[in-house]
């Protein structure tokens, strides 16, 4: 007797006898892997990767001589920035097991990590900003100038953070004619993503709004995150006033970085960007001032009238004192009014106009018989030529 | 939602035109005098502004209905 054909005859007699389920036996395989190896770390290639519509991730993790399939459920998984790309070199924390169903040895993977530290969240980067620029959203073109003189200003960040403080303080010593709206959201955590895009949904909603900042101050990788959704930044491209992104960090930019129309460091900063200095704004308008004297003094020079040449010498009693250093922006106006050529006409000067309105320059402008007005510092007379 | 006050950059930016036009040598005395004195009160008021402004700071509220009104901001 060839004990194979015992086997076989046995098997045909009656096939359950001594036989095992497949049941059996893969349970059997399970529990003794389960209890034979823990959680370990594994070390391997990303292949094969497929996310279902569940929400679980299903690849195989490869080296150069072996490979084992893996699940990775959506509880664990949507802690990460995204899934890992075809050929990452990862290391897994998982449980060996086998799935009964196929009779497959796998990973269940509970954590999984880059050896390239930081390598996920790079790569969910890259994705994200490949598909703006895809859509034109990081083209340069598209960058809005500020407005020169904001007056109302909506800023989307944590009612209780630094950055709205920071932005305030430097608001009211640069430039405080100007009305704030905090729209507030969350800039961290789960719920970050979506309030940050509600939020600026908002901001297009409010009336009259010149700018908007959207930003938070300076935290870690992590809690910075936020504002490199790719979610964020398409809502940051959707504000309909000129943006200016504020994320609180030195030297890595944020995607909403690079679709907001300005960017700033700091928030402090966004604010410095936001709004002139009240100084420099001064500044320009004595400059406006004296062009002005500067524009009429061509006339008075033009018409070599009386008034003009009074005009002249006011003009340069002004312009002298305009250009001295100490002059201080309360006094402009009260100058310029007294070099205005009409208040001229207190210092017993007159203006003659002819019905018309024209100013009459010239002896010949006063023909005989000649009706016309004549403006002294309380009002019009009526006057004639003989 | 408040009304925003006299702009700052409504006063400026006419002045800016009018400093242009002065400037154009292009226009009657009369018409001149006319823009100068408008130009000395635009100047007035722009620097009046820009000294009795106060930066005003208020929190959006989104009602459930989706009406938008603020409350005051204490920093």
């Amino acid at each position: 007797m060839v004990a194979g054909l015992d086997l076989f005859t046995a098997a045909g007699a009656d096939a359950d006898q001594g036989a095992w389920s497949v049941a059996d036996v893969t349970k059997r395989a399970r529990r003794l892997i389960e209890a034979g190896i823990n959680r370990v770390w594994v070390k391997g290639e990303v292949t094969g990767f497929k996310a279902y519509r569940s929400g679980h991730w299903y690849f195989s993790l490869r080296d150069a001589e072996a490979q084992v399939r893996c699940v990775m459920w959506l509880t664990d998984n949507q802690r990460l920035p995204g899934p890992p790309d075809e050929g990452t070199q990862v290391f897994v924390d998982a449980r060996p097991t086998v799935w009964e169903e196929r009779g497959e040895f796998r990973l269940t993977i509970k954590q999984l990590v880059p050896t390239d530290a930081g390598g996920l969240w790079q790569l969910q980067l890259e994705r994200a900003k490949a598909a703006l620029d895809r859509d034109g959203l990081l083209d340069p073109k598209r960058k809005r100038p500020l407005p020169r003189y904001p007056q109302r200003v909506a800023v989307v960040t944590s009612a209780d953070g630094a950055a709205l403080k920071d932005i305030v303080s430097v608001l009211e010593r640069r430039w405080p004619a100007i009305q704030l709206l905090l729209v507030p959201t969350r800039v961290q955590g789960e719920a970050a993503e979506a309030e940050i895009c509600a939020a600026l949904d908002l901001v297009n909603r409010l009336p009259a709004v010149d700018l908007a900042i959207v930003g938070r101050g300076g935290g870690s990788r992590e809690d910075l995150w936020v504002f490199n959704s790719e979610r964020v930044a398409r809502a940051v491209a959707a504000v309909r006033v000129p943006t200016i992104s504020a994320v609180g960090h030195e030297t890595d930019m944020t995607l909403t970085d690079l679709v907001a129309d300005v960017r700033a460091a700091t928030p402090s900063a966004a604010a410095e960007a936001a709004v002139p200095s009240a100084a420099a704004v001064a500044e320009l308008l004595r400059g406006l001032a004296q062009r002005m004297v500067q524009g009429l003094t061509g006339y008075t020079e033009v018409g070599r009238e009386r008034l003009a040449r009074t005009g002249d010498r006011l003009t340069a009693a002004v312009q002298a004192q305009l250009q001295q250093r100490s002059l201080r922006l309360d006094s402009l106006g009260g100058m310029l009014d007294a070099l205005s050529p009409l208040k001229v006409l207190n210092r017993g000067y007159a203006v003659a106009r002819d019905d018309e309105g024209r100013v009459l320059r010239r002896t010949q402008d006063f023909t005989t018989d000649l009706e016309f007005n004549l403006t002294v510092s309380d009002g019009d007379v009526r006057a004639k030529t003989r | 939602m408040p009304e925003s006050k006299p702009s700052f950059r409504s006063e400026i930016e006419r002045l800016e035109e009018i400093v242009r036009s002065l400037e154009s040598n292009e226009l009657d005395l009369d018409d001149a005098l006319v823009l100068f004195e408008e130009g000395v009160r635009r100047l007035k008021t722009a620097r009046e502004l820009l000294q009795e402004s106060q930066l005003t700071v208020k929190r959006v509220l989104e009602e459930a209905d989706g009406t938008l009104s603020t409350d005051d901001v204490s920093l």
